[in-house]
């Protein structure tokens, strides 16, 4: 049994926040059942949105492919139980803000029949990366701690580069969630697995498994799972219980004191950081051949009735998911989809669960917001920050819309934790103004690059017009030149040629 | 279900200002109780003058500005302003006389810039500055702190009061026989006047390091300071850099010098200096705010409270230096920017 290690590098600035874990890891995982209607999104993932392969009225089966996509750029959707595709629709989704995204509503038909597959699953290990890779995609496997980027697309790029290490993320740093956690707790050997699985897929034979050190019970399983499975190339380590530890640039820097530069990728410093859970999910996908059609999701805060760890189909509203949690208790006031620090509002329960929801938070009703005041320029935001900015200048530079300064104070490398805003004695929403500065400044970046085209063409369309004039000028001078040269008959034939042309005509 | 529609993060803040400057206010009653105990009770009365008149003008520039009184009062930073005010000036001074620095520090150096978060320079020591020109010979009238063993006349509360109001003193008294000079200055012209450093250290008012009385209050000062560096109010930076910056050139003097150099230690416990690393240069809103550039600001306030002791005119030097250094701050701030993250060895420049 492997001891768990400790880290090797250092986070500057971070909060230790009030965890509110155990509120719902007290009980296993459990099921929730298969609800009488599920509303798939199409775009489950970051990327170009899958194709519909399904018509209205059809009968589909549990893991039957419903959409696909061309490339990796993109993530397949499967059926989450089987029934009648009842619509393709618009359907409130939490990805986007008071924006329906289109959506494939099936009618279960309860009896969860799966589709029988008459492709033959070689072991994981005969298979050439590529296949892998392949394979990968078809399960519509994607980055389960939130970001939902293609989990094939993104070995495919860890593959041009020299990748030295994998990184399992389940540190989990966010307050409230848990699924991370549970998910160690219970299915450790999936998530070893997984882990075995992309280091074939990446040619590799080193595996730090990340998690915080307020995880003591997921860590003492995964050790023990370690120690059964005997495999030296996975190693435990331990990372402190701060946030945002789990960013996938910030845990790169924990665990082996890279920076991972700017704008770049973990692949530029020899590293791929995959969610734990998206590990679980390759495992269940190349070994139980089951595509990812549920996963495990945190229903928690003082605004559900029992919050728990459940794990539910994708395509299961929120609405049904915190039914089964026991409800809303009655000062339910706001539900989230993710953590509290960089989840997205919701407006209403409608939406589906989908590959991202790692957390349903409902909070009640805090204390009212107390009024922003000015800044004093106290610092407190530059020293939580991650990343080393100074947000008290970059604050002023966005109220001033100044672009270069606030690119030169690292807007762009802003990853919008949110522990300024906690920390801000003014009570200035810091993190929302850069994520508004950062949306306009991609704007003007838009608009300029669509002007810059539109000027292209325009300039290109002058070129042209003046080039088919230049030849036509051309073309008649040469006429000229040869009908002086051949003398009045030619001039006289040509003007006859030309006649009875138009006679033609 | 509905539900109300917010920003990420939905966590509440946890600090706000208005605590923040309230234990500023806290931490500086040590320092304010044996102010009284040694130089009377006319530091409470101006106190009171100067809260006065900085709530007070406050209150208004806020309404001239068509904004909330309420919001700029929630926050005791007109208190702030007004306590570091009444601590820079003599016991004994007129009513009228605070209520000019209380009002240029609040109307102009603070509102006429935009407010709290906006000014930039130090409100109290603008103001400071502006009696201390305006009224110079007020501003010199530091009476004998009480020492126990030599002269020392107290006045009354009553007497203090009538002082206070009308610039008056009690028939038998004259100016020069409750009035002494204050150590900085009894250093500065004694060693001016060609007197070495160990003779002018005879006189029993020279205390231990900094003079009697200004050595205890810097005592408390110091304990205050600490208790917000504990609290995480202010940071290192700027207090340790101040310490440097004066420390250091005069212990470099003082050791190539005995004579004609005062020792590190009386520049530090003497006049305004552990006052100013606490409380006054590190008023944020003024002050450098990047860690690093926090250092050099303090530093550089250090180097000119040094300067301005050992060759310039005036005896301390703490609000010139403070002031001047205001003024380097957006420099200091746009050179000190601290690496950010990912920028070390970037393989994709921006």
């Amino acid at each position: 049994m492997s001891a768990p290690t400790y880290d090797l590098g250092k986070l500057h600035g971070g909060l230790r926040l009030q965890a509110h874990k155990q509120m719902s890891t007290a009980e296993p995982i459990r099921q929730v059942p298969v609800p009488a209607q599920l509303i798939l999104p199409i775009t489950q993932h970051a990327g170009d949105p899958a194709q519909p392969v399904v018509d209205i009225g059809e009968h589909v089966l549990k893991g039957q492919l419903i959409a696909k996509c061309e490339d990796a750029l993109g993530a397949p959707v499967h059926a989450s139980s089987s029934g009648k595709v009842i619509a393709i629709e618009p359907w409130p989704v939490s990805r986007r803000y008071g924006e329906d995204a289109p959506c494939i509503v099936i009618e279960c038909d309860g009896e969860d029949t799966a589709i029988e597959s008459d492709e033959d699953f070689a072991a994981y290990d005969t298979l050439s990366s590529e296949a892998l890779l392949n394979r990968i995609l078809q399960g519509g496997i994607v980055g389960l701690g939130g970001a939902v980027f293609p989990t094939a697309q993104k070995l495919m790029q860890a593959n041009t580069c020299d990748i030295e290490f994998l990184i399992l993320n389940g540190v989990e740093c966010e307050p409230y969630i848990s699924c991370d956690d549970v998910l160690m707790r219970e299915h450790g050997r999936q998530v070893i697995g997984g882990a075995q699985i992309l280091m074939h897929a990446l040619s590799i034979d080193a595996c730090y498994i990340a998690v915080e050190s307020d995880k003591p019970i997921a860590i003492r399983n995964l050790a023990e799972v370690l120690g059964e499975v005997d495999d030296p190339r996975i190693v435990i380590k331990q990372v402190p219980t701060i946030y945002p530890s789990g960013g996938e640039d910030q845990l790169v820097q924990l665990v082996t004191n890279r920076e991972v530069p700017s704008g770049g990728l973990p692949g530029d410093v020899a590293c791929l950081v995959q969610n734990v859970g998206t590990a679980a999910a390759i495992h269940h996908w190349m070994v139980d051949h089951e595509p990812l059609i549920s996963r495990i999701t945190t229903v928690t805060g003082d605004g559900i009735a029992t919050p728990m760890n459940v794990e539910a189909r994708l395509g299961t509203t929120v609405e049904n998911i915190v039914k089964f949690a026991g409800g809303y208790t009655e000062n339910a006031d706001q539900l989230i989809i993710g953590g509290p620090m960089t989840g997205k509002s919701v407006t209403s329960d409608r939406v589906p669960l989908v590959k991202a929801t790692n957390c349903i938070l409902v909070m009640s009703q805090t204390a009212p917001a107390k009024p922003e005041m000015p800044c004093i320029r106290c610092g407190d935001c530059a020293a939580v920050c991650p990343v080393q900015l100074l947000p008290q200048q970059l604050f002023w530079y966005t109220c001033a819309d100044d672009e270069k300064k606030m690119r030169s104070h690292g807007l762009i490398d802003c990853i919008e934790c949110g522990c300024c805003d906690l920390i801000c004695p003014s009570h200035i929403p810091l993190t929302a103004n850069f994520r508004t500065a950062k949306a306009r400044i991609r704007e003007q970046a838009d608009e300029k690059a669509r002007a810059e085209r539109a000027r292209h063409r325009f300039e290109a369309r002058n070129d042209r017009l003046e080039r088919s004039q230049q030849q036509r000028d051309e073309e008649l001078a040469r006429q000229k030149a040869t009908a002086r040269r051949a003398g009045p008959d030619a001039i006289a034939e040509i003007l006859r040629r030309k006649q009875d042309k138009t006679d033609e005509d | 279900m509905e539900f109300a529609r917010r920003e990420a993060p939905y966590l509440a803040p946890r600090v706000d200002v208005s605590s923040m400057m309230l234990q500023v206010l806290v931490a500086l009653i040590p320092a304010a109780l044996a102010h009284v105990w040694y130089f009377g009770p006319g530091f409470l009365f101006n106190l009171i003058v100067a809260s006065i008149f900085c709530v007070g003008s406050e209150a208004l520039m806020m309404k001239a500005r068509g904004r909330n009184p309420q919001i700029a009062l929630a926050d005791y930073s007109a208190l702030v302003t007004a306590a570091l005010l009444a601590f820079a000036l003599p016991s004994l001074t007129p009513w009228w006389v605070t209520a000019t620095g209380a009002l240029f520090a609040v109307i102009v150096a603070k509102h006429l810039y935009g407010g709290i978060g906006f000014n930039i320079f130090n409100p109290a020591m603008a103001g400071y500055v502006v009696i201390l020109v305006a009224y110079p010979m007020e501003m010199n009238l530091w009476v004998a702190p009480r020492m126990g063993d030599i002269d020392y006349i107290n006045l009354t509360v009553l007497q203090t009061i009538v002082y206070t109001l009308s610039g008056t003193l009690p028939d038998a008294l004259s100016f020069d026989a409750i009035s002494r000079a204050t150590p900085l200055d009894a250093m500065q012209s004694g060693l001016r006047t060609m007197r070495t450093y160990t003779e002018i250290r005879t006189n029993p008012m020279m205390g231990d390091f900094g003079g009697r009385g200004w050595e205890w209050i810097g005592n408390f000062f110091a304990i205050g300071g600490f208790w917000l560096l504990v609290k995480k109010i202010i940071r290192w930076q700027i207090p340790m850099g101040v310490f440097a910056g004066l420390l250091l050139p005069a212990g470099l003097m003082f050791i190539v010098d005995q004579s004609t150099n005062a020792s590190p230690g009386f520049y530090l416990f003497s006049g305004a200096t552990i006052l100013c690393a606490f409380f006054i240069a590190t008023d944020p809103v003024s002050a450098a705010t990047s860690p690093k550039g926090r250092f050099v600001y303090g530093v550089g306030i250090g180097l000119l409270i040094y300067l301005i002791r050992k060759w310039g005119s005036y005896a301390d030097g703490v609000a010139f230096a403070v002031l001047i250094m205001n003024m380097a701050t957006p420099a200091i701030d746009y050179i000190t920017r601290p690496h950010i993250v990912g920028h070390k060895n970037a393989v994709h420049p921006r």
